[in-house]
């Protein structure tokens, strides 16, 4: 039993280290698109997608550290991820963030 | 010119606007014992504000909130004071606080804490502050 619990945390252990490798592979990945993103839309949708890997990078994170501290901040990310890309998105859209009077 | 549809944004915002600001009051009140308080607090509330602002236009959120959020600086500096000079009536220094156990109708027993209060003014103070600075900057034109 005891070698059973061992071999479990061993294994959460090595598959958590594989799949922040991955996520940071992902990140350079995305990274590459920010810098040579030929227009402005390819380095806002890479943005968002650095975000959501930030995310998940936060997540496990908290993981190999055990605690459970850290999913506010994965919440918060999310959030100020979705508010930062729709501004980007706006701001391309129509020139201004907030406008005056919209009808 | 044509005219925007902005169906979509509108719809999203009035979701999650409700659940940036249930994130903001679980933040302000988890402040004492995980992570979070009130200038994070106060922060996820300027944002889902500033969200409302960005989906609905300015004339519109100014109808459903008629705050002048310069006067909400204030109110919170003035709560936050509050709290230090409520210390001198049971003749201890500035700025002591307590806390105290009390049985509540639903929530059962509880542990408040005046510490909270002042959590409260830096939340109000923060909340003013970034509504004002953001609100200012996109006002010219």
């Amino acid at each position: 039993m005891n070698d059973l619990l061992e071999f479990t945390q061993k294994l959460i252990h090595v598959s958590t280290v594989i799949c922040i490798v991955a996520i940071s592979v992902s990140l350079l990945l995305l990274l590459i698109r920010v810098i040579i993103g030929p227009s402005n839309a390819d380095r806002a949708v890479a943005l968002d997608g650095i975000g959501i890997n930030l995310m998940g990078i936060a997540a496990l994170i908290s993981i190999i550290i055990v605690t459970t501290k850290l999913n506010d901040v994965v919440l918060l990310i999310g959030i100020l991820l979705f508010i930062g890309t729709l501004a980007i998105a706006k701001y391309l859209e129509k020139g201004v963030i907030i406008d005056r009077d919209m009808d | 010119m044509y005219k925007p549809n902005d169906l979509i944004l509108r719809t999203t915002t009035s979701v999650i606007a409700f659940i940036l600001l249930g994130f903001a009051v679980y933040l302000l009140l988890a402040g004492h014992n995980s992570p979070g308080g009130g200038f994070v607090g106060g922060l996820m509330t300027a944002s889902a504000i500033v969200l409302m602002y960005m989906s609905y236009g300015m004339e519109a959120v100014k109808k459903i909130l008629p705050i002048n959020f310069r006067t909400l600086i204030p109110i919170g500096l003035l709560i936050a004071v509050s709290t230090g000079i409520g210390s001198f009536v049971f003749n201890v220094p500035f700025l002591s606080h307590t806390f105290g156990h009390f049985t509540l109708p639903i929530l059962g027993e509880v542990e408040l804490a005046t510490a909270m209060l002042f959590d409260m003014g830096v939340y109000v103070t923060v909340l003013g502050v970034t509504m004002t600075i953001i609100l200012t900057i996109a006002n010219d034109r």
